[in-house]
């Protein structure tokens, strides 16, 4: 179904599944972010338990070269711990919020993680050898008797046992009043921002111990708070530009040279609201809860409640596309407020450069063509840019036939109910996708369940 | 999914339910609909049942919908015809209601948080002090002067937090009353530390709740200071009688 004509489309088969097969889910197990390194190679995902596991991708086959390696457990560790605020008395939950990987620089690889108040800047880095033929200790440690040492050696690296460590390099803390939504890399990969309900602050990875304000929509008096910063990114390519989302479905483009607070936007992209669809929910299905540059950063893609839309930096008074994730549950929209499931936050991505994808006239430089966001009863979907088709697909282990190509889901709506199609009213609502993350290089996705991670890839010939 | 109707009250009794089919309920007037909402929307901003801090934009979302509903209420005027007709009573009824309403939903969808308003608005006031003392060397400015007097506030008052709990309480059965058309904005004012441990052991009590408010309480009581802990003794005394009242109408 997908792909820039000639008939390249993507054919999605069940590859892996990682986590407890249990119906019944342990809550820390719960999964709060994904993310793939920029190689690929490496797959990170954090939990509410403030654990982080990486995987890492298999070296390609030689004897199977039709198929991509598989992902296994690389390292784990425990990136964030409860803490108690005593200024507050509350607690703050060492749930991962977000992870974002550097690009590798040296062999050791870095991540940071955060949680709702802190961010930290992990070290992984691998060890397979280990110096022996010490003059002065046996192998066990032990000193040697120096009386028995009758000659002297220079020690030699022998090879050992693959050990992956994971060390907190940085600690950034104590710059957020608010909870912590996203952070971003820049650019330049000196500096990243990090954002919360109000405030977006800008550091520096060395520095842990000042950061700089750049956002800050907090009124003099908190009991005009009306709206609430949802999500933030750096530009791909312009390190003095970022983009801020909020809870009232606008994003504001920012640029640091204007000003040391941008609390002025430089673009405020909105799309003007459609009165037929007006309802008490209107806003809250509004609020943007996730926001993405494509690959050129020429184009950027937001997630709301019900739908994704792409909009052209360069037009700030509509998106250029828009795509319904789920429309039959507009008129849900009451009992999706009682439950609390109108409050869900989902994420987007794009697809990576694979070039099966195929390259296109909307921007040749750009090959973000494909969006992938997750919905209720553990379906998730895609929607080509360029074909304008759409595909449904659902997780799930009954489907676990490795290369066996995943049969797209269909919800019925209203009236009858065809063959094969599910039902809105039997949809499960516990059953969510909230985090996908697509491989940067190749058709390789990852899907997260409430606590199972999914890894599906395209039939390769 | 939820395949339930609203409650119906009596004076929508002009539907015509003849002729529908056993088990469809009647669709109730738009008003109904509204107020319905509009309760609901005000127990989720007073349940809070956590020792975590709530989700703000989630409550910045619900308070949103509720002034609303509030302003839309107004230009009809229905605003001022509820408050004439309802009489105390059957508006401590009508809290007590969503109040179930919400929690059976909650239980079906364990591990979401309701937003502690209180602590929302408690944000309000300390959140001038977290500015200073959580920041360190930020390009804003420093205010500690202010931070000293916020924490003294905080900290020392238990008799304080025993009056607030009251008036609290009282302004959550006011907003249900509509006294004032600005009552959404009185929920937000003054609005303490204390009032959320009202709704906790409120609902722990009222039911068996699989969450075990009670239990997370008595965790959250017994390291900390005594202070909060006498303050909690004291605020559990006024909840036994307040309950009882409620209860009992």
């Amino acid at each position: 179904f997908l792909g820039a004509g000639g008939g390249n489309d993507i054919q999605w088969c069940f590859s892996q599944v990682k986590g407890a097969v249990d119906d019944d889910v342990a809550e820390a197990d719960i999964i709060s972010t994904v993310e793939f390194n920029h190689s690929g190679e490496l797959l990170a995902t954090g939990d509410k338990g403030g654990r982080v596991v990486i995987f890492q991708q298999e070296q390609e086959n030689k004897t199977q070269p039709h198929s991509r390696g598989e992902y296994n457990v690389y390292s784990t560790f425990q990136s964030h711990e409860p803490e108690f605020d005593y200024l507050k008395s509350l607690e703050i939950e060492e749930k991962i919020n977000k992870i974002r990987w550097l690009p590798q620089k040296n062999a050791a690889q870095f991540l940071l993680s955060t949680n709702d108040k802190t961010i930290k800047l992990w070290k992984i880095s691998e060890r397979d050898k280990r110096p022996e033929g010490y003059n002065l200790k046996e192998e066990d440690g032990r000193y040697r008797d120096p009386t028995t040492v009758t000659t002297l050696r220079v020690p030699v690296f022998r090879p050992m046992d693959l050990m992956v460590e994971a060390s907190p390099r940085r600690i950034f803390a104590n710059a957020h009043t608010y909870h912590i939504n996203s952070i971003s890399i820049n650019s330049d990969y000196e500096t990243y921002l990090s954002a919360d309900d109000l405030r977006i602050n800008l550091w520096h990875l060395e520095i842990t111990d000042r950061s700089f304000n750049i956002v800050d929509i907090k009124p003099a008096n908190m009991e005009e708070l009306t709206e609430v910063i949802t999500a933030a990114e750096f530009h791909p390519n312009s390190c003095s530009t970022f983009v801020y989302s909020s809870s009232k479905g606008t994003i504001r483009l920012c640029d640091m040279r204007a000003s040391a607070l941008c609390d002025r936007h430089s673009k405020l992209f909105e799309e003007p609201e459609d009165p037929s669809n007006r309802s008490f929910f209107s806003e809250i299905i509004s609020s943007i809860s996730d926001v993405k540059f494509s690959h050129s950063g020429r184009y950027m893609m937001t997630r709301d409640y019900l739908s994704v839309k792409i909009w052209d930096l360069n037009m700030e008074n509509r998106p250029v596309e828009t795509y319904q994730v789920h429309e039959y549950l507009r008129s849900k929209l009451c009992s999706l407020y009682e439950n609390d499931c109108i409050f869900d936050k989902f994420e987007c991505c794009w697809n990576g450069s694979d070039r099966q994808v195929g390259f296109l006239p909307l921007c040749t430089s750009d090959y973000s063509l494909i969006v992938m966001t997750g919905s209720y009863n553990n379906f998730f979907r895609m929607f080509d840019r360029n074909t304008k088709r759409d595909i449904t697909l659902e997780a799930s282990r009954e489907n676990n036939k490795p290369r066996t190509v995943l049969k797209p889901r269909k919800v019925c709506a209203s009236g009858k109910r065809k063959k094969d199609e599910i039902s809105v009213d039997s949809l499960d609502f516990n059953k969510k996708i909230l985090h996908t993350a697509w491989h940067p290089k190749e058709n390789i996705i990852a899907v997260a369940t409430t606590n199972n991670l999914y890894i599906f890839q395209d039939k390769m010939n | 999914m939820f395949v339930r109707g609203l409650k119906r009250k009596c004076f929508d009794g002009e539907e015509d339910i003849e002729g529908t089919l056993a088990g469809i309920k009647a669709i109730p007037s738009y008003n109904l609909q509204r107020q319905s909402l509009l309760d609901m929307s005000l127990v989720k901003l007073q349940l809070c049942h956590m020792l975590v801090e709530p989700n703000l934009c989630r409550s910045v979302l619900i308070a949103n919908t509720v002034r609303q509903i509030q302003e839309e209420m107004t230009q009809d005027g229905t605003w001022q015809m509820i408050n004439t007709q309802s009489t105390g009573q059957a508006s401590l009824d009508r809290l007590v209601s969503t109040d179930i309403l919400c929690r059976s939903s909650r239980d079906q969808a364990e591990g979401k948080h309701g937003p502690a308003y209180g602590t929302f608005s408690k944000d309000f006031e300390s959140d001038q002090a977290q500015d200073s003392s959580e920041t360190m060397s930020t390009a804003s400015s420093v205010q500690a002067p202010r931070n000293l007097q916020s924490n003294v506030w905080e900290m020392e008052n238990p008799q304080e937090n025993k009056g607030n709990f009251q008036k609290s309480l009282d302004q959550i059965f006011e907003t249900l009353e509509n006294k004032s058309p600005n009552s959404v904005e009185d929920l937000f004012s003054e609005v303490d530390n204390s009032y959320y441990d009202l709704d906790t052991m409120l609902t722990g009590m009222m039911s068996n709740s699989k969450m075990g408010h009670c239990d997370s309480l008595e965790t959250f009581s017994s390291p900390t200071n005594t202070a909060s802990n006498s303050n909690c003794k004291s605020d559990l005394n006024d909840l036994d009688h307040i309950v009882e009242i409620l209860v009992e109408s």
